[in-house]
């Protein structure tokens, strides 16, 4: 058993915090995604799974043992790196084998091992080749294989895909998430890339200046993000904010007024939730995707308003269509047929059964 | 249907310029020939004429202020049957040249590990490494002879009166003066002036491993140990190629340190392939024989360099 546990984690380095005492818990053969900005703390919480990084203060455990003081050789993890950190004088065998030898492994156990993992990873035939012999995504390979031979307790991958040019990365998260169903293993996985997150992870850690936002699965990080940070950084394009001023519709139902022009209403069934809010300056949050061209009849929720498109992108399966509200910038997601040109107004339909309401005091989401 | 044909080619070609022919001929790198010239001929006037005149020389019974004629081996035979002296030199020459660079090779690593891992007076101290290299050696080679004086010697000094030595009842030694002694003294010298160039070479070498290896290394489970020998010694292979061969070719030339130190004395037991040669050729004005001693010294450079440089071939260009 592998579960990881952070308690009140630290890091300071001379002048900055780096993790600001945070608190996780990773199950055992789970597959988590620290996912956040550069410098929020998430390579750094990684390097002190892995024993790379002193700890400030607080306590981390894998399995039931504190592991605070030990070194990383002694934590039964394996680690890939974002560079690879191939050993640049050993074939792939060796480079592989490295690991086991240390720990004085068999001579046909560590055979046995690394042409395991050489199948599992389609290296078999680039064995006696040396790194610089390799692509780069075969060299990705490497360092998973690497990992995977000594079949450690916890995988901590350090952005493992950043390095590799956009198909390869796709093609290689896929192959991660296989790779993860036959090893059944916990995995620690550090990324900048929300999409990354997303498609790979059980459940997402989102962190940001050396705290943790929120820890869900991707679903609930995409549909009920607790934060203003959480909601722009989930999705892509991402969430558009607009101030807004939440009002009475009469008839006990809400609104939300965004110009003088321009009121929404909210929901019904939302109308509980958001009324302590009730004329307060508020932040609308909505997708793109759910801002769309005019769908007569879509339902209710559905509210429809006109705006002149400015920027069109088409991006092949859909379009998106920029325009403003008051000066903020709006994206919407449409239909290629029904985007007219740059400069028209254009009617919409808005999805408010997906609308988030933010409380700029604290920047949570209502 | 038109049919491709070549036959009009022939005719159609224009006359050829000279570059156009020597291109033909020479092959498309005609203008890498041309730029390498002025340094061809600068090697050619510099190394190969003089070479090529020692050799001369060598073959010759050249005397200071007399006609030389050929002999042929005569000197060669003469050194290596008649004069006594000779293995003598060979010997000092191999044993100063092998001990030295060993020496600077075992002492450099551990100094360039210490200077990696110093943080504080980090330049002062790479600066003052430096100081044995960058002085000119005719000076500080001066000042070890005094320090190594029979009379005048630090050493003995500090032997007779600082305890807890002048307990021991060491010394005083004649540094210079006892064959062992002298041979083992300037061959400490070369050793403390060639010291610094393989600090810095190899602390270069260091540097340029990237930390991550390191990293890796650890959680693959290796220790200190570990690291030392399985990714710093193989990384720096390379390097340490280099700084043997270059500091090999030159210990094996020395000619300053014994020359200000002993001249080769006493008894001829720190004469070395240079100083034996001057003795021959300038001092004794015997230009063949002086020029034949310093030859010997071309198959030992000779074997050392091929040997050297194939090891560094040997697939040791890395990409880190």
């Amino acid at each position: 058993m592998a579960a990881i546990e952070l308690r009140d984690l630290w890091k300071r380095y001379d002048r900055v915090e780096a993790v600001q005492g945070i608190n996780l818990d990773i199950r055992h053969n789970e597959f988590i995604a620290l996912v956040g900005p550069s410098g929020c703390g998430k390579t750094t919480t990684l390097r002190m799974i892995a024993g790379l990084e002193d700890i400030t203060a607080g306590e981390i455990r894998v399995g039931d043992r504190v592991v605070n003081e030990v070194p990383p050789k002694d934590r039964d993890i394996a680690m890939v790196f974002q560079n690879y950190a191939l050993y640049p004088h050993m074939t792939v065998y060796d480079n592989m084998a490295f690991g086991l030898k240390l720990r004085k492994t068999s001579k046909a156990e560590i055979d046995r091992r690394v042409r395991d993992a050489a199948d599992i990873l389609n290296i078999g035939e680039l064995l006696d080749r040396r790194p610089k012999q390799l692509s780069g995504g075969q060299r990705q390979r490497v360092a998973m294989g690497r990992a995977i031979v000594r079949n450690p307790q916890v995988f901590l991958f350090d952005e493992p895909l950043s390095n590799l040019d956009a198909k390869l990365r796709v093609q290689m998260r896929t192959e991660i998430k296989k790779i993860h169903r036959r090893v059944r293993t916990t995995v620690v996985y550090v990324t900048h890339d929300q999409i990354e997150a997303m498609t790979l992870a059980d459940r997402i850690v989102v962190m940001n200046f050396g705290l943790i936002e929120q820890v869900g699965t991707p679903d609930e990080m995409y549909n009920a993000p607790k934060t203003r940070f959480v909601a722009s950084f989930i999705g892509s394009p991402s969430m558009n904010f607009l101030p807004c001023r939440v009002v009475s519709g009469g008839n006990g139902s809400l609104a939300l007024r965004l110009t003088d022009k321009l009121s929404l209403a909210v929901p019904p069934e939302r109308a509980a939730r958001y009324r302590s809010h009730l004329d307060r300056e508020m932040v609308f949050g909505i997708r793109p995707e759910h801002i769309s061209d005019r769908r007569p009849n879509a339902g209710s929720g559905f509210e429809e308003f006109e705006a002149g498109m400015e920027v069109v992108e088409p991006m092949g399966i859909d379009t998106m269509v920029f325009f403003s509200i008051d000066g903020i910038e709006i994206c919407a997601r449409a239909r290629p047929r029904a985007v007219g040109p740059v400069g028209e107004a254009m009617p919409f339909t808005v999805d408010m059964n997906e609308m988030h309401l933010i409380d700029p005091a604290n920047d949570r989401v209502v | 249907m038109v049919a491709v044909t070549n036959i009009g080619r022939a005719e159609a070609r224009p006359p050829l310029s000279v570059r156009s022919r020597l291109r033909r001929s020479v092959g498309p790198d005609i203008d890498g020939y041309g730029f390498i010239l002025p340094s061809a001929i600068i090697m050619v006037s510099l190394v190969v004429y003089p070479f090529g005149l020692a050799v001369w020389y060598s073959l010759s019974d050249a005397f200071i202020g007399q006609p030389a004629s050929f002999i042929g081996l005569d000197n060669f035979i003469y050194i290596l049957t008649v004069d006594d002296i000779f293995p003598k030199v060979l010997r000092n020459t191999l044993l100063f040249a092998v001990i030295s660079v060993a020496c600077k090779v075992f002492f450099g690593l551990i100094c360039a590990l210490l200077l990696q891992r110093i943080t504080t007076f980090k330049r002062f101290f790479r600066g003052a490494m430096l100081i044995p290299f960058v002085a000119p050696t005719a000076l500080t080679t001066l000042g070890w002879w005094l320090i190594l004086d029979p009379t005048y010697s630090h050493i003995n000094w500090i032997l007779k009166h600082v305890w807890p030595f002048s307990e021991m009842g060491l010394g005083p030694y004649q540094f210079l003066a006892d064959p062992t002694l002298a041979l083992s003294s300037v061959i400490f010298v070369n050793f403390w002036r060639g010291l610094p160039f393989f600090v810095i070479t190899i602390l270069a070498g260091l540097v340029s491993i990237p930390d991550h290896l390191y990293e890796a290394a650890e959680i693959d489970g290796a220790s200190t140990w570990d690291k030392f020998w399985k990714i710093t010694l193989p990384l720096l292979r390379p390097v340490l190629a280099v700084v043997i061969l270059f500091s090999t070719i030159f210990t094996l030339a020395d000619f300053n340190i014994v020359f200000v130190l002993t001249r080769g004395g006493p008894m001829n037991e720190t004469h070395l392939f240079a100083t034996y040669s001057y003795t021959y050729g300038i001092l004794n004005h015997d230009i063949g024989l002086g020029a034949a001693v310093s030859l010997f010294l071309f198959p030992i450079l000779a074997f050392t360099v091929i040997f050297l440089l194939r090891l560094i071939r040997r697939d040791t260009a890395y990409e880190l």
